[in-house]
């Protein structure tokens, strides 16, 4: 990324939020604790960007800071680090056109020459102060691409001659309609969905459960009727196969074999891909300490889950405990 | 292919109210206080009895996870927050369920928080997402107006619930990035140890989770785990959101089961690959982050996490960039390097300076402006920055280049080859080829 | 648990504390880790990725700086991980990290002044390549103004963030932040303003690069050509370890050595970059006035005007001594003096009222510079540490930030760098339940009294009350003397030490100069009102052309403390040597020698011919306990039992007028520092921020 700095003759000497943004600020603080109002700084700079017309000055930026009695170095590093900062003037309406691989893909290349002809160079701003665009990172939309960002609204699926149709509307004070360009609905596939179709998702069936299936036994017994069985799809690939004997692995003893069954540990197959930091954590739950590694537990478990039962049992010998 | 019923995310493309009287409709908050009521070891096991694995990318077993939070809250109060940063190039899933379903986050945020002991929940929210955030703060508010969550509310476990957001960094999709960032600072990631189950959040035991990971949730309590479990192949559990965008006839969000084939995904839902199946080139199959993938390799392969690494890639975010014959691979991984070196956050040197210089030879590589050397070149630097950082955005810089160094070594000497040429003789092909 | 954890670094196996980290363990095997943003003393940040090592297992090289040697785990077979700091595997990893520290670093060296002492030039000899694999342009990155002190060539910055965490954990001062990212992200102060704290200058030694250096020194030397030598700081009463290097005859530089007990590795601005003022002003002949001008005469000619000058009788002749006196001189001046039968000798020329019993703990501070530490309540009376002892200001914030000490002001209040309550601005809030509820549950609480308050007019009671509040609060209990004085001028404990109060019947420094004398004596004492000497003859002994040589009838000329081997005795009463590091600026003579060679002019020859036969004088017989006796300590919890007996009686109350403070502006206190232009540059800009400030 570029290098930011602000433009602090734009800036002026001075800053204050609309009185209608202090509502907003309100809100916003109370959101975090009363000795963590720092978390705040973020969207208070966002909050002051669109007091001061769509980009963020010198003295807006120290007015967050007082109120947040930030040293000013610490704001001035959040502001020149998140580039949705734009520390210069900017357009009435602010282009950020999504220039990374799945919208380039798509044509976001053709879009950029678009706005080059359109308005300028990135960061200039029209005459008529109205038009400003900046090729920006993903901004994931991506199966809805190309697409950009215009002030708050994304417009999707662009087309060269639907973005410059925009741009001229939003030039001369038209009204544009955010969102796709084309013949879809949001992320649906164009010309319609062939999913959610079903109405029974939509009818309140789905809200008529009487309890929720797998409740221990003594809590469900009481006041709740029997569960409704939980419906059991085909599974489309591959059944899960049954639960392997975890007590092969030696080490793993029935009561390890039950609680590794309850973390949800039913295959070799799982084992055998635990990294050193799941190892750790399901000591920790185990309750014992460097065992696993020691038991050479994972390496078992890759024998295991290939099936190689003999080499297995000439390395580690039948499992027992 | 999943059916209707077995959906949880049945909005997904808004044709239906976000709104909570038409979410309760779809199912949500249905049975919620019982859910609460059963507590944390309950519901920690439920979910780790479906085998959800997190859906932003890495793919840890999301019930495991919450086990790791302490046992009792003591002087510290403990915090869920969710990764709402929907950042990873290919990947616009998050962003569905926050404006067309938020009640099944919001819903899955609160039973979460239950099973770690939290009472309060941050949604970080990337801050370009705007609209999704004004959509998932209307439906906060009506959760709270409904008494759905707050303080003494109807499903008796005090939870609030506040939408934060971020500014444009790709970084703060990395949790402890995140953190860094909801406390105010720049997002530049922290040292591991401790994690953020230890000291999270201003220091508190947190846990930082996938929306769609939370979200799924509530549905899977409801359907119960084995429904959830009894799709796609073991260890590879549960129904899964696909991005799929690129070079596809229509590309589309869909929720399907995971395991699904790409070519089945692909011909069930995007009208195909344009140009026909002969024309697919490439696939990067889990977000910009992991190395693309061959068409042949592709074509028939199981879209699920075990499959995906044995391909040496990854489901990440299954965000599925297709891209056909027509692309040139070197410039759109070219275009990848300069996102990852936009991107990065500039603390710890092999990224800082590592993706810059990956970046600028890329550049070179697409005109064809460089040495057969240079491949090893920029293969050795990629190995430099892989491994070496302190979180995983030096790595993911890294592997697109390695996988297309990988696969498509001959297209980029051949662009070396045609740069070197005499510039008559270039001038000659291109005029004999028109 | 045990608190230790085996590791095997290289083959070795060693026991080391779970709390070390990983850097420190391989340390202690005898490996050597290159680093360049780790730094014992701030905080771990881990981002240059210089220290990986190998930890046989683990998929990835790990940063040993940020690795808890207690996070690690044994082996499956139960053995000590292994871990590796050489070999192939950890010299690729470090010899890729150097190679990106390297392709955006300018090849300047030659003109860098960080060159031969730079740790970048020196790990590149170790992990770099001879030649580069970087075709690209390199980075740019524009200078920034940090102030008169640090210079900045920014290009040459690898981002390591030691300055920033300097300045936000040690200075306390939030003023340095890393801004942009990736690799725009540079170093800055806010809007290139320039740092506003009396320690700036640390960040030229952290920097592990030539980023930031020292302005003033720029382009004036080369290590290699400079001779190092270990001294004493004077600029405060901490006497801070520092180095001196010069070339020839001059001073190039300053810098701090390590006392762990007195400054760590710390140095305030003043002390490191007072040493332009040492070429400047200097007295460097005798002078005599005539007709109203000083003229340059020969030593015999002045010390014959000053015999003359002498020989108005003992009760006519007051002398005093001034901040900076080193104790030969006081020790030579105050014998000659007796035993010329003059009873009106004074060095505590601000008129503070201690001392005068002669009990050393009721004016040293017993508690010590690194007592602080141990602290859990600090009480501060009538001082401003920040600008009276900068450095240890900073330990105080260390004890705030990284311990459980708090902190209470009575006096004026001031931005310590470290939150504090505010007990009252006057000595009357020393006898509140306030200050005595402050001390209350405190373990161990500390008293620590300052110039400002034993300089007023009810300095007695002020002392004899806080002495008091700690023997009330139990600020004095056994193995805990936690009452004190901190003093603000180098030489005046030693002077105390060495008597250098009136004789019975003597008048005191206010009398002195209150007038009515015939001769003055003026022992580098500046800061003292001269305006009542009336036609009095007034002698300066002296290094600098200051306040007293311009009113001075006989000048003669004396060493500085870069110039002399000497002892100064620090706040805590610890006794401390400077050592020579050029000669005295031409004629200049050690203080103690001029009164030597006066005393055989007078006829009354002082016993001892060399400074080392002075100083056994000061050390006593063999045997003997003399505050002199021992060197480099500071007496501390050995005070208990002197503290234990009370404060001197004192008569009168305690105002209700506010402290004010004793330091205008810290960085023109002493003579030395204002000959130096570089003290005036900062003072100028320090004053008119302090305007534009009082002008919001």
């Amino acid at each position: 990324m570029a290098l930011r700095r602000f433009d602090i003759e734009a800036g002026g000497d001075s800053f204050a939020f609309k009185p209608e943004t202090e509502e907003k600020i309100a809100f916003w603080r109370g959101k975090y604790p009363a000795d963590k109002q720092r978390s705040a700084v973020i969207p208070l700079l966002w909050l002051a960007q669109k007091d001061n017309g769509g980009w963020l000055s010198e003295p807006a930026m120290r007015e967050v800071a007082d109120r947040l009695e930030m040293p000013y170095i610490r704001v001035y590093e959040v502001a020149t680090f998140y580039t949705m900062f734009r520390l210069q003037p900017v357009g009435k309406f602010h282009v950020q056109l999504c220039g990374t691989t799945p919208c380039q893909l798509r044509g976001a290349e053709a879009l950029k020459e678009v706005c080059t002809k359109e308005i300028g160079k990135p960061m200039y701003v029209t005459d008529d102060k109205r038009l400003s665009w900046e090729e920006v990172e993903c901004l994931g939309a991506c199966v809805n691409a190309p697409m950009a960002q215009i002030n708050d609204d994304f417009y999707e699926d662009l087309t060269p001659e639907s973005l410059s149709d925009i741009l001229g509307r939003l030039r001369h004070g038209a009204d544009v309609t955010p969102g796709p360009q084309i013949d879809r609905v949001n992320s649906a596939p164009e010309g319609g969905t062939t999913v959610l179709t079903d109405p029974k998702l939509f009818d309140g069936s789905r809200a008529s459960l009487s309890a929720l299936p797998n409740l221990p036994a003594p809590a469900a017994a009481a006041p709740a009727p029997a569960p409704t069985p939980a419906p059991r799809p085909e599974p489309a690939v591959a059944a899960p196969a049954p639960k392997d004997d975890l007590k092969r692995i030696n080490g793993v003893g029935p009561k390890y074999e039950q609680m590794l069954y309850d973390m949800g540990i039913t295959h070799y197959s799982q084992i055998a891909t635990w990294s050193q930091e799941t190892v750790d954590k399901t000591e920790e739950l185990l309750g014992f300490k460097d065992r696993i590694d020691r038991e050479k537990w994972v390496d078992q478990a890759k024998l295991l889950a290939a099936g190689k039962f003999d080499e297995h049992e000439r390395e580690f010998g039948q499992g027992k405990d | 292919m999943l059916q209707d019923k077995d959906r949880i995310f049945t909005n997904l493309y808004g044709l239906h109210s976000p709104g909570l009287e038409a979410a309760k409709k779809r199912g949500a908050w249905h049975l919620t206080k019982e859910m609460l009521d059963q507590g944390p070891d309950w519901l920690c096991d439920q979910i780790k009895a479906s085998g959800l694995r997190g859906r932003g990318g890495a793919g840890f077993p999301t019930g495991l996870k919450w086990t790791f939070m302490p046992k009792e809250v003591r002087d510290r109060p403990h915090y869920l927050v969710v990764n709402a940063d929907e950042s990873e190039p290919g990947t616009c899933k998050d962003r569905e369920i926050m404006r067309h379903d938020p009640h099944l986050l919001i819903e899955g945020c609160m039973v979460a928080s239950r099973a770690m002991r939290a009472h309060k929940c941050y949604v970080y929210i990337r801050g370009e997402y705007i609209a999704e955030r004004h959509a998932l703060e209307a439906a906060v508010k009506e959760a709270y107006e409904a008494k759905l969550i707050g303080q003494n509310n109807v499903n008796g476990w005090d939870f609030d619930l506040y939408v934060h957001h971020g500014a444009g960094a790709y970084i703060c999709g990395e949790e402890t990035a995140l953190l860094e960032s909801l406390e105010g600072k720049k997002g530049q990631p922290r040292l591991k140890p401790p994690f953020p189950a230890n000291a999270g959040l201003y220091g508190c035991p947190t846990t930082v989770n996938n929306v769609e990971s939370i979200a799924v949730v509530p549905t899977i309590l409801r359907r119960g785990a084995q429904w959830f479990a009894g799709f796609g192949r073991p260890n590879n559990s549960g129904t899964k959101l696909f991005c799929i965008s690129g070079h596809v006839n229509k590309p589309c969000n869909v929720e399907e089961e995971m395991s699904i084939t790409f070519r089945d995904l692909i011909e069930t839902h995007c009208g195909g690959i344009r140009g026909g199946w002969e024309n697919l080139k490439a696939v990067i199959p889990g977000g910009s982050s992991v190395p693309m993938v061959p068409a042949e390799q592709i074509m028939d392969a199981y879209m699920d996490f075990d499959t995906l690494r044995d391909l040496k890639s990854g489901l990440g975010t299954a965000a599925i960039i297709v891209m056909d014959k027509q692309t040139d691979l070197i410039k759109a991984i070219a275009r990848l390097a300069y996102f990852y070196k936009h991107e990065s956050c500039g603390q710890c040197t092999p990224c800082r300076e590592g993706t810059g210089w990956m970046w600028r030879v890329m550049e070179r590589m697409v005109k064809g402006e460089a040495t057969h050397d240079e491949i090893d070149t920029l293969l050795d630097v990629t190995k430099q920055v892989e491994g070496h950082t302190i979180c995983a955005l030096g790595d993911a810089a890294a592997w697109p280049i390695q996988g297309l160094i990988r696969h498509f070594r001959p297209e980029i000497e051949e662009r070396i080859n045609r740069y070197r040429l005499p510039r008559a003789m270039v001038q000659g092909a291109t005029v004999a080829a028109e | 648990m045990s608190d230790t954890f085996k590791v095997n670094i290289d083959g070795q196996e060693l026991e080391v504390p779970k709390s070390h980290t990983l850097m420190q363990a391989c340390e202690e095997a005898g490996a050597e880790i290159p680093r360049f943003c780790y730094h014992e003393r701030l905080s771990v940040a881990g981002n240059c990725r210089m220290c990986l090592v190998e930890w046989e297992g683990a998929p990835k090289p790990i940063a040993s700086c940020a690795q808890l040697v207690g996070d690690l785990r044994p082996n499956r077979d139960g053995s000590a991980p292994v871990i590796r700091t050489k070999g192939a595997y950890v010299e690729k990893a470090r010899n890729g990290v150097m190679e990106f520290l390297l392709i955006n670093h300018p090849l300047d060296c030659p003109i860098c002044d960080q060159g031969g002492e730079c740790d970048l030039q020196d790990q590149a000899v170790a992990y770099g390549r001879s030649t580069s694999r970087y075709d690209e342009n390199k980075r740019a990155v524009e200078d920034k103004y940090m102030g008169p002190l640090v210079k900045t060539i920014m290009t040459r910055c690898i981002q390591c963030t030691r300055c920033v965490r300097f300045a936000a954990e040690v200075a306390g001062v939030e003023e340095i932040g890393m801004i942009s990212r990736g690799e725009s992200a540079e170093i800055t102060t806010y809007l290139e303003k320039s740092l506003t704290s009396e320690l700036s200058g640390n960040v030229i030694d952290l920097c592990p690069v030539g980023a930031l250096t020292s302005k003033p020194y720029a382009f004036n030397a080369r290590p290699w050509e400079l001779r190092e030598t270990s001294s004493v700081d004077v600029m405060d009463a901490m006497g801070a370890a520092i180095r001196i290097d010069a070339k020839g005859d001059a001073v190039m530089r300053i810098l701090p050595e390590t006392n762990e007990e007195i400054n760590e590795e710390w140095l305030s601005d003043k002390s490191r970059f007072v040493w332009d003022g040492l070429a400047r002003q200097r007295l460097d002949r005798p002078y005599v006035r005539r007709n109203g001008k000083l003229v340059p005469v020969s030593w015999a000619e002045a010390l014959e005007a000053t015999k003359s000058a002498l020989s108005v009788g003992a009760d006519q002749i007051g002398v005093v001594a001034g901040d900076l006196i080193e104790v030969e001189q006081a020790k030579a001046a105050l014998d000659l003096f007796r035993s010329l039968g003059v009873k009106n000798t004074d060095c505590r020329p601000a008129g503070a009222q201690y001392g005068a019993d002669g009990v050393r703990e009721r004016y040293i501070l017993n508690p010590t510079l690194m007592g602080v530490e141990d602290a859990d309540a600090l009480l501060l009376v009538g001082t401003n540490p920040r600008v009276e002892a900068a450095v240890w200001n900073a330990r105080i914030r260390k004890a705030w930030l990284w311990g459980d000490l708090k902190v209470a002001i009575i006096g004026e209040a001031a931005d310590l760098t470290y939150p504090y309550e505010h007990l009252g601005v006057s000595p009357d809030a020393l006898n509140t339940d306030a200050a005595r509820a402050f001390l209350k549950n405190a373990k161990k609480p500390m008293i620590v009294v300052g110039e400002a308050a034993a300089c007023r007019a009810d300095g007695a009671a002020i002392l004899a009350a806080a002495h008091n509040l700690a023997l009330e609060s139990g600020a004095i209990a056994d193995g805990w003397a936690g009452f004190g004085m901190l003093h603000t001028a180098a030489g005046r404990v030693g002077a105390l030490d060495a008597g250098f109060v009136p004789a019975d019947g003597g008048k005191a420094t206010a009398e002195i100069l209150g007038g009515g004398l015939k001769t003055f004596v003026l022992l580098g004492a500046d800061e003292v009102d001269l305006s009542a000497l009336g036609a009095a003859t007034v002698v300066y002994v002296g290094s600098h052309g200051d306040a007293g040589a311009t009113r001075a009838d006989i000048v003669l000329p004396s060493a500085a403390y870069s110039e002399m081997s000497a002892t100064f005795v620090n706040t805590e009463g610890r006794v401390q040597m400077t050592n020579r590091a050029v000669q005295p600026k031409g004629e200049a003579r050690e203080g103690w020698a001029i009164f030597r060679a006066l005393s055989a002019l007078v006829g009354k020859p002082l016993p001892y011919d060399t400074a080392d036969a002075l100083r056994a004088v000061l050390r006593g017989k063999e045997g003997e306990n003399t505050p002199f006796s021992g060197r480099g300590y500071a007496p501390g919890a050995k005070g208990v039992a002197a503290l234990k007996a009370g404060p001197a009686a004192a008569s009168g109350s305690l105002g209700n007028e506010p402290f004010k403070r004793t330091i205008a502006d810290f960085y023109l206190t002493n003579p030395i520092a204002r000959a130096s232009r570089t003290m005036a540059e900062c003072s100028a800009l320090a004053t008119s921020l302090d305007t534009a400030m009082a002008a919001e």
